[in-house]
């Protein structure tokens, strides 16, 4: 609940079950809980719940048309917003036969670096950093690292810079629709940050270079990895989806290999493939499966780490993964601009017809899967919506259990706050989440919600 | 002491109800300014950027969200209790929100429209704002808020006047900033006239009808803008569908989407529904939503 102190407890079950509890994670974004229950070195129970309250979006936006889906489903997530109306957007323009203008598809992208930067350095900086300088926030760490904390929010800025020339606002932007966007920019619109995307770039490959010297905890678990790919670009808003395990679909297609449980025991639909596989999506997958797609800077930074093995077998160094994207983003965000020039139309005309609207693209936190039913009108009648942090929830559990053994011998506040860490590594989006998570934590007790 | 700097920092907590964190964020959007508003602010509770955490008191609580469960509904009344000042961020703590939306609908039918086992939800039958359930010192209004309207509302605190917030409509933003009138030029619905501005028109701006995100204005007559709508020759202009966005809730746009037919997809109570079975229409791969 607020106001805890974010607080850990123990609870001497019988026969030496030992319980590790996260009331309430922070600094991540909603609202969840961690349990893990241990008898002697065995882990019994891994869980990730969640507490957010339930919003209902796949029934909000029955009855709406295209862009009105892009405005609501935006609203699904303060911190990713674009990632809901990219999904969305090319989901109906798939279905309607829209050939969007080359200039428009290559906004679109940079309208996600915008994104991904902002995303990014948020995460790195503001919450993942102080776990390992040993801060309880950001703003007790600018103290003593005054520097760090505000290189991360001049890079930060740049990403917001970026979606308000697009979008005309940091949070909720409002330029893209169906066909194209409701306003281009101008080159010379995009000027100013062109010019600060010079510092950014520079300062996103410094960040790479001080996140791989922080040393993490130790983990070395493989998890299947499924990341969206493409022949030429790093995966934003096109390619298939592919997978260490050699699955490979159409962006459309997410339900074919895919689909959501009820876990016996849990109440929350976790996504698994169709043999009931838990698989991670995010930074991590995306270096592991298209690496060879990253911008020659990024590849070259993430070269010089040496940790490309272990970005793979250990959560915790999700902070360089993370950290090769935003140089990535920040190096294509200029390349892309320079290489701009204004479509004839901002938007193409189109007609509704009826049919299935589904796409994924790659948001920062992983592969987001929107599938909507339409009818002639263009009105959606069904909706599905399958983010990426609901789909990381088994991984997480998974993580959780293989990580647990090597912190029980620490003192129980050090082992919690280790699990803790280890949650945040994945940068789980739990608004996002939420709105199709079961919210029943019947057993575990009334601590765990508000009030 | 007439020394500002001696003054202990004012004690101020974020906290969130129903919401998409995207107005909290906005407090992180201030960047830089934020390390130096830490010298007039202790930020106590702030549980998406810190692991430190304070129950309480605060001299300044900003509430992002609707209230949407009922253990949300019985903790806003503890933080008013916690909260000198309570200022709520947001058309969702404001208004409630897009998810407000479903309070047209019938509660039992949406839970299980989107979830396969709706008894296990625990949610209110409306998503409300803040003010429906305590008393409430100050609003900041958007979807997202303003940053310049959350630092001027910080600033105030700090040095003891109040909030210098216009409450104008988007129109007079357009004015001032020579924007061309969507609706006169291009006859695009806007909701510009009944809504109070913080955007800078933005939704002008950049071509489109303004979506009434910031609520509606004081003094609006959203009644006469949506017979107006409803007159014109507009090609399938459905007025309810305009006012039911982010502030759909709020009583003066509550009234235009009553008296036009209420908003698109509203789910009426069926007896399936309420016999607690599986989603009855729609297939079984995509009835958990």
């Amino acid at each position: 609940m607020h106001g805890d102190d974010g607080g850990t407890l123990v609870v001497d079950a019988p026969g030496g079950e030992r319980e590790f509890k996260v009331g309430y994670l922070t600094r991540v974004e909603g609202e969840g809980t961690l349990s893990l229950k241990v008898r002697g070195t065995d882990v019994v129970e891994a869980r990730l719940k969640i507490f957010e309250a339930p919003r209902y979006f796949e029934r909000l936006v029955v009855g709406r048309t295209g862009d009105e889906v892009i405005d609501i489903v935006a609203r699904i997530c303060g911190i990713c917003p674009v990632a809901y109306q990219m999904s969305a957007v090319h989901g109906f323009e798939d279905l309607y036969g829209i050939e969007i203008d080359p200039a428009v598809r290559a906004l679109r992208r940079l309208l996600y670096c915008g994104e991904w930067i902002q995303s990014h350095a948020l995460h790195i900086y503001l919450l993942h950093a102080p776990d390992f300088l040993g801060y309880p926030s950001a703003l007790a760490m600018a103290a003593d690292h005054r520097e760090i904390v505000e290189q991360g929010l001049a890079i930060k800025r740049v990403g917001n810079q970026l979606i308000s020339t697009l979008g005309g606002r940091p949070v909720h932007p409002i330029s893209v629709r169906v066909g194209g966007f409701s306003r281009v920019p101008r080159r010379a619109d995009l000027d100013a940050v062109r010019q600060a995307l010079d510092a950014a770039v520079d300062q996103a490959a410094a960040t790479v270079r001080i996140v791989a010297t922080w040393d993490p905890p130790e983990l070395v678990h493989e998890q299947p990895l499924v990341a969206m790919r493409h022949p030429t670009e790093y995966p934003y808003n096109d390619g298939r989806i592919v997978s260490t395990d050699g699955l490979d679909l159409a962006p459309g297609a997410w339900g074919d290999a895919f689909e959501e449980h009820h876990i016996e025991g849990t109440n929350a639909l976790h996504a698994r493939t169709h043999d009931g596989r838990v698989y991670l999506l995010g930074p991590t997958a995306r270096i592991a499966l298209s690496s060879d797609t990253l911008h020659p800077m990024a590849r070259e930074a993430l070269e010089a780490t040496g940790l490309r093995d272990e970005i793979r077998v250990n959560i915790h160094r999700s902070i360089v993964a993370r950290a090769v994207e935003l140089l990535h983003a920040c190096a294509e965000a200029r390349d892309l601009i320079d290489g701009y020039r204004p479509p004839s139309r901002p938007k193409v005309d189109f007609t509704p017809r009826a049919g299935v609207a589904a796409w994924s693209t790659d948001a920062p936190r992983g592969l987001l899967h929107h599938r909507y039913e339409v009818d002639e009108r263009g009105h959606v009648a069904h909706a599905q919506i399958v983010p990426p942090t609901s789909q990381n929830q088994g991984a997480i559990e998974a993580d959780l259990a293989a990580f647990a053994p090597s912190v029980l011998d620490l003192p129980h506040a050090e082992a919690t706050h280790r699990l803790e860490m280890l949650i945040r590594a994945y940068d789980p989006c739990i608004s996002c989440a939420t709105h199709f998570l079961d919210l029943r934590i019947a057993e575990a007790g009334a601590e765990e919600g508000f009030g | 002491m007439p020394s500002t700097v001696t003054k202990p920092r004012l004690r101020v907590g974020v906290v969130k109800m129903a919401s998409c964190d995207g107005c909290q964020l906005t407090l992180l959007d201030l960047e830089t300014e934020l390390l130096d508003l830490a010298q007039r602010f202790e930020i106590v509770e702030f549980p998406e950027a810190s692991s430190s955490r304070s129950a309480g008191p605060y001299d300044v609580l900003l509430v992002e969200g609707s209230v949407s469960t009922p253990d949300q509904a019985a903790e806003i009344v503890e933080l008013r209790k916690q909260a000198k000042r309570l200022v709520t961020i947001g058309a969702c703590a404001s208004y409630g929100g897009i998810q407000a939306l479903r309070n047209w609908s019938d509660h039992d039918a949406i839970r299980a429209a989107v979830y396969p086992h709706p008894e296990y939800i625990e949610s209110l039958a409306t998503a409300t704002p803040v003010s429906e359930h305590v008393q409430v010192d100050a609003e900041l209004h958007g979807c997202p808020i303003s940053a310049d309207q959350l630092r001027e509302l910080l600033v105030s605190v700090a040095v003891g006047r109040r909030p210098q917030i216009r409450d104008e409509a988007v129109c007079l933003a357009c004015k001032r900033r020579s924007v061309v009138c969507v609706m006169d030029s291009q006859g695009i619905p806007c909701l510009g006239p009944v809504t109070r501005s913080g955007c800078g028109a933005l939704c002008p701006r950049f071509g489109r009808g303004c979506y009434g995100c910031y609520g509606p204005r004081e003094q609006a007559n959203p009644a006469s803008l949506g017979r107006t709508f409803a007159a014109d020759d507009r090609e399938g202009v459905e007025v309810s569908r305009l006012f039911a966005g982010f502030t759909a809730w709020s009583a003066p746009f509550r009234g235009v989407i009553d008296e036009h037919g209420g908003p698109p997809g509203v789910l009426p109570a069926t007896p399936s529904v309420t016999a607690g079975a599986d989603e009855p229409t729609e297939g079984a791969d995509d009835a958990r939503r």
